[in-house]
């Protein structure tokens, strides 16, 4: 698990109620729109989604940068900066 | 015998344009949306299709709109799902005391298993709600608030954007059905200013077990019904294609023909409430005499058993109702009849009018025929108002 630091995003995805596998569907839609070398947030609160999506991400060719927790809003926010 | 139908806020028949859009889903395109093959993906384009036609009625994005099997999921997806969803905030929730009971027990089940405190905030002699009272009501724990833009029982619409306004102030979210006001008068979420609005099928003209749910962008709502990725993971269950394709159509014919409709059914309504009043004594006429539902006509006649002189008028042809279908049966006084202040020797009289295009002047006569000897006659064996003859009498 790499924790980082909560950091500025392009674009989020709020998965947060939204049932699995929404946090695999809707981020490689919004990564479509995004450039190469921006970065996509995605807030979820779904424990399955801290492997699923690094492990999404190693098959599709994208940088899983890291995860921090949102106390605040009890969720997980996971970053992936868009490769191609 | 021919009949004069005026019950269209229980049901009304599903419009010849929108079964004849929906049939082919029943045989040809049946695919499941969800299905990656072809069959399927074509059948997930036309849901879209539907998406982006109902939030056109509604002056939203197809990305607002979640599709349920009726109004009163709707409403508890709206309150239930989006109180859930910001517990953080706090336990308290606002309903007006006349909404339909899909509002009320939601706000109830709140307050039984999620120690929520639901406030049912009292409204005037018309049913109105008052922005000022509301403000007073909202607390610092206060997530949801939710009032009906129009009341199915008595017509009166509500001043939505002023109390929607009051809402937006504090931060709170606000929610309003929309099931009587759909059809009958324009409803653009963006004016409204609210964060949730619920629709449904048959209101507006299309089939029964189909209903909508409007909520703005990013709003997070705890899914009722749990399951799969339909409607984005917020509401699982395979979609109801043909529902959901008649609603469709009948929201997009209501967009069109709402300009006509309108001043069609206030005249037809005027001319109704004026015929009624004219030709029984000691009627109430319930409801807001201005700020009222085009097709909407609403009465309480003292001494008479509404569920009697609802039987007496359809073995003549005429169907009305006593006031919300959902609670006709019950033979209680009607909470929102007592929340108007009527006394319930007189709410227990009530008869509700719902109009559609399909009436005309001849329905109108047959009520203006049938509805004062069958009053009348209910009233011949009422010890209620034989008592209230005696003392004279006098009005309400």
């Amino acid at each position: 698990m790499k924790f980082i630091q909560e950091c500025p995003a392009d674009a989020t995805a709020d998965l947060v109620y939204r049932v699995c596998p929404m946090h695999l569907l809707e981020p490689a839609e919004l990564l479509k729109d995004l450039k190469p070398g921006q970065v996509l947030e995605i807030l979820t609160d779904y424990d399955g989604a801290l492997e699923d999506i690094p492990a999404w991400c190693a098959k599709h060719g994208q940088e899983f940068l890291g995860l921090c927790e949102d106390d605040c809003n009890d969720c997980y926010k996971l970053y992936i900066r868009k490769v191609a | 015998m021919s009949i004069a139908y005026f019950d269209h806020a229980a049901a009304t028949p599903v419009r010849p344009e929108v079964l004849e859009e929906m049939l082919p889903y029943f045989r040809e395109r049946f695919g499941n949306p969800s299905a990656v093959y072809d069959l399927g993906s074509v059948i997930k384009e036309v849901l879209e299709e539907q998406r982006a036609k109902v939030a056109r009625l509604l002056g939203a994005r197809p990305q607002e709109i979640i599709f349920t099997s009726s109004g009163a999921e709707a409403n508890n997806l709206a309150v239930k799902g989006a109180a859930l969803a910001h517990l953080k905030k706090g336990r308290h929730v606002i309903v007006s005391g006349i909404e339909h009971h899909s509002v009320l027990n939601a706000a109830r089940y709140l307050e039984k298993f999620h120690d929520f405190e639901a406030t049912f905030l009292p409204v005037d002699r018309f049913g109105q709600v008052d922005p000022e009272r509301l403000r007073q009501a909202l607390t610092p724990a206060t997530v949801l608030v939710s009032i009906q833009v129009a009341s199915n029982e008595i017509g009166t619409i509500q001043n939505i954007p002023a109390l929607a306004a009051v809402c937006r102030e504090a931060g709170v979210l606000f929610h309003t059905d929309a099931v009587a006001a759909a059809g009958q008068i324009p409803l653009n979420v963006e004016e409204l200013g609210v964060d949730l609005l619920t629709l449904s099928g048959p209101a507006l003209g299309g089939p029964k077990g189909v209903g909508a749910l409007y909520f703005r962008k990013r709003l997070r709502l705890v899914p009722q019904i749990h399951g799969g990725i339909q409607e984005d993971g917020r509401r699982g269950g395979t979609e109801n294609v043909p529902g959901i394709v008649g609603l469709g159509k009948a929201a997009e014919l209501a967009a069109t023909e709402l300009a006509d409709k309108g001043p069609y059914l206030a005249s037809l309504r005027d001319r109704l409430v004026e015929g009624v009043l004219k030709a029984v004594p000691e009627v109430i006429y319930t409801g807001h005499p201005k700020r009222r539902l085009p097709g909407h006509a609403s009465f309480c006649f003292e001494g008479v058993e509404g569920e009697a002189l609802v039987f007496l008028l359809s073995r003549q042809g005429v169907y009305a109702n006593t006031g919300s279908a959902c609670a006709s049966k019950a033979l209680k006084v009607s909470p929102v009849l007592c929340a108007i202040g009527l006394s319930p020797a007189v709410a227990q009289g009530s008869l509700v009018f719902t109009l559609e295009r399909s009436n005309t002047a001849a329905d109108l006569e047959a009520v203006f025929t049938h509805l004062p000897p069958a009053v009348a006659r209910l009233r011949s064996f009422s010890p209620v108002w034989h008592k209230k003859m005696a003392a004279g009498g006098a009005g309400p």
